[in-house]
Formats: C-alpha cells, sequence, structure tokens
C-alpha cells in the first residue's frame, strides 16, 4: 500500500505527471504572453502539448562516435530530479508538520541537477557548438548560483537556523512572511533573477543563444531526449516560482497563493521581454558584484534580525 | 497511434532554414514570413537553429555542385520524418541559371521535395499556403 502511495506521490500527483502537465501549460502562457508584447496571435492553448507529442514519435539520433549512455543520462537526470523537487515542494507546504524531511540543502542540490544533466548530455553530444554552450553554462551555473547560496543561508537564518523546509513555512505562518522585511526583499530580488539564469531565459540565456550558436547543448538532441530536456524546462518554470512562494512570501498558507504565483510568473516573463541578452562577462560580473554583494548586505541585515 | 502522430506534425512544424546559396531575396521573404504581420506561430511553426530538432526544411537556391554535398548532410542530419520544401523559382526548374555548367539541381532529382514554392520571390502568403500544402500531404 505504502509503495504504491509513494509511487503515485513521485509520478502523478504532484510527482512528474502533474507538474509536467501544468508546466507545458504555463510554457504555453509564457509563449503567449511573448507573442502579446509583439503585437502578434500567438500559438494556440494546445501547442506545447503537440510539440511534445510530436517530439516523442520523432526519431531519436544519437550523434556518431558519442557516448550513447552519458548523452542519454542527461535530460534523464534533470527529470528525476524535478520530480523529487515537485514532491518535496508540495507535500512540505500541504503538510509542513509532517515526519517527512524535506531538507533545503536537498533541495538546493536537487535544483543543481538539471544544469549539471544539460553539461553532461551536451558534452557527450561531440559538437563545438554545444562545447561553448556548455562552457557557457558553466560560468553561467557559477555566476548565479553564488547569491542563491547566500540568500538560502539568510532564510535559514530567519527561520531560526532550521533547514527543514517544514520548519521555515511554519516560521511564516506564525510570525508572517520574510518577504515583508528589507532582507526579504532583497532575498526575493536576488531568487527572482537566480531563477531566471536558471530557466535560461532572457537576458541569462547565454548558454543557449539561438542567434550565435544555434541552441548550444541542445542542438545534437531530437526526438524524445530533447522532449525530455523540454519537459524538465516547463517542470522548472512551475517549481521555481513555487520554491520562492514557499521560502519568501508564506507557503501555501490560501488560495492567494496562486494569485501570488501568477504574479511571479508574469513577472519572469516581462524581464525576459524587455531586457537584450547579455555577454558571459557581463552575467558574471552582475551577479558576483551586483546582485552577490546586495545578497551579502541582505545576509547581514537578516543577522541583525531586519 | 498514427492519428496522435500525424496531429502532433500538423500542428507544430518546426522549420529549418537551408540556405543552398540562393540571392538572399526568398531567405528575406521566409524572415518575414516569421514577423508579427503574417505570424506563423499560429499555426506553431517556429524557427529552429538545428536539423535536429526540424521537421520541415525550407531550403532556397538553385542546386549546384558545391551545395549539393551540403545539402544531402543537412537532410540525413534531420530526424525523420521530414518535410522538404523548395522557396523559390531556382529550386523548382534552375530558373534562369539553367544553362549553366554548375547546376546540378532541380531538388527532386536528390531528395524527396514534398513541395514547391514558386515565386522570384514568392510572396509571404505563398509560402504560408505551400506549407499548409505540405502538411496537408501528411
Amino acid at each position: 500500500m505504502s509503495v504504491v502511495r509513494v509511487l503515485f506521490s513521485y509520478l502523478i500527483f504532484p510527482g512528474f505527471v502533474f507538474t509536467a502537465v501544468v508546466g507545458l501549460f504555463l510554457t504555453w502562457i509564457d509563449r503567449k504572453v511573448t507573442a502579446r508584447i509583439h503585437w502578434r496571435v500567438g500559438p494556440p492553448w494546445y501547442q506545447p502539448y503537440a510539440d511534445f507529442l510530436k517530439l516523442l514519435l520523432k526519431e531519436t539520433i544519437i550523434p556518431e562516435g558519442s557516448s550513447k549512455i552519458l548523452f542519454l543520462m542527461g535530460p534523464i537526470l534533470g527529470l528525476v530530479a524535478m520530480s523529487i523537487f515537485a514532491v518535496m515542494v508540495f507535500s512540505m507546504n500541504l503538510n509542513p508538520e509532517g515526519t517527512f524531511v524535506g531538507d533545503l540543502i536537498v533541495m538546493v542540490y536537487l535544483l543543481a541537477i538539471p544544469p549539471l544533466g544539460l553539461m553532461i548530455g551536451g558534452s557527450a553530444s561531440k559538437n563545438p557548438l554545444a562545447s561553448v554552450g556548455v562552457s557557457r553554462e558553466m560560468t553561467q551555473y557559477f555566476a548565479y548560483e553564488l547569491p542563491f547560496l547566500i540568500t538560502i543561508a539568510a532564510i535559514i537564518l530567519k527561520a531560526g537556523g532550521s533547514v527543514r523546509f517544514g520548519d521555515i513555512i511554519m516560521a511564516q505562518q506564525a510570525n508572517g512572511p520574510f518577504l515583508y522585511s528589507i532582507s526579504g526583499v532583497i532575498g526575493a530580488i536576488v531568487i527572482l533573477l537566480s531563477t531566471q539564469a536558471k530557466l535560461g531565459f532572457v537576458p541569462f540565456d547565454i548558454p543557449e543563444a539561438e542567434q550565435e550558436i544555434m541552441a548550444g547543448p541542445y542542438i545534437e538532441y531530437s526526438g524524445v531526449a530533447l522532449a525530455m530536456f523540454r519537459v524538465v524546462r516547463a517542470m522548472m518554470l512551475f517549481l521555481l516560482p513555487l520554491f520562492l512562494i514557499s521560502v519568501l512570501w508564506g507557503g501555501f498558507s490560501s488560495w492567494w497563493v496562486i494569485l501570488k504565483f501568477l504574479l511571479i510568473v508574469v513577472l519572469i516573463i516581462l524581464i525576459k521581454n524587455t531586457n537584450p541578452r547579455i555577454r558571459i562577462d557581463q552575467s558574471l560580473r552582475f551577479f558576483w558584484l551586483g546582485i552577490g554583494v546586495l545578497s551579502v548586505i541582505g545576509l547581514v541585515l537578516a543577522v541583525y534580525g531586519l | 497511434m498514427a492519428n496522435a502522430k500525424l496531429w502532433g506534425l500538423k500542428k507544430s512544424p518546426w522549420v529549418f532554414h537551408v540556405a543552398a546559396a540562393s540571392c538572399n531575396n526568398c531567405d528575406i521573404e521566409i524572415l518575414d514570413v516569421l514577423t508579427p504581420r503574417w505570424d506563423v506561430e499560429r499555426f506553431g511553426i517556429v524557427l529552429v537553429g538545428s536539423p535536429r530538432h526540424a521537421d520541415a526544411l525550407l531550403i532556397t537556391g538553385v542546386l549546384n555542385r558545391k551545395s549539393l554535398p551540403r545539402v544531402l548532410r543537412v537532410y540525413e542530419q534531420t530526424s525523420k520524418p521530414c518535410l522538404v520544401i523548395g522557396v523559390g523559382t531556382c529550386t523548382c526548374d534552375n530558373h534562369m541559371f539553367a544553362p549553366s555548367y554548375n547546376v546540378v539541381g532541380p531538388y527532386d532529382k536528390h531528395i524527396p521535395v514534398d513541395v514547391y514554392i514558386p515565386g522570384c520571390p514568392p510572396k509571404p502568403e505563398a509560402i504560408i499556403s505551400g506549407v499548409v500544402k505540405a502538411l496537408k500531404r501528411l
């Protein structure tokens, strides 16, 4: 019985299937809002599902001379990590006092796996443009992860030193969301911009810059493997704003969470559509010297309880 | 299952643009199709940067001895099933380059072509109608 329940929670709700379906719908919202900003009509609502179905039924080509296992491992790693992440976010939000040990540090590690899978798959694909994309992805990863981790440290401090995800949500439900303080606002800015970079959206889509290096690490992927990568991105678009709400904006305390979620998603899409792509060195400088210093200020303020 | 496959392919044809030594007019018209004025993303058509992602190859230009091996290679790199659409009169009958010693076209001597779109260059409306005809043939 409990095995069935565990499998259900990882594969159907709130794990893989639910997150993927909602995430693909969000990619439609992204494309539609982008189209409206361009003064276009945009694709119909079933577009991401049609794309997914088509990719599933197309030929999957593995480039000659590349490692088959590593090449196919890239998307699977991301998919597994995001399914586990979905279960952790939902089970801790729906039942914060539960015995499920949702550790914030484990969640940060799970968030690091999709870019890692992309790096593995991209470098296994034996394509020069993919190598350029992978090297940029690595640099970008080191750029956004530093301020993100400093902010996570500030959040742990504000929650009274507990790294349990449920404790962080309960601390917010008892004393009000962390967002309503100076260090909370700084943390939200930092996590929002890291989310932008984790999703690979403009202005931080340097690894897959389609005008210069085509699709970067994705260039050799086709068929099922490409469909999996797209689903991983869609799941991240669903889960990362939820993660931001959980750690800073009070978790799923009421139905307001849906409005908060849509607000964050639309903000991300607006940032995406109103900015040009920056260079990789500019991105590194922005995240370490700009956002990094801001996140350290947030940490210091959190120590003093502001 | 076959119906689902067909539906997916019809509703989201991703296009890879193969510029095989054309004079660039057809390429400019193809880019016009993607602008907000004609907005082919309504039909799920997206321009992709890699032939691995593509469902349709939009080929422009007259086929000559230099471009033939490149076109064949791009066709082999594309994941199947894929459509091949020739844009411009050059792809149909070599146009004014037909007497040249260097021309080996038209394309269907070498790769299976689904639809030819005549015009020098074809209007964006003609390109869209050609793609629709190619999708109806599926």
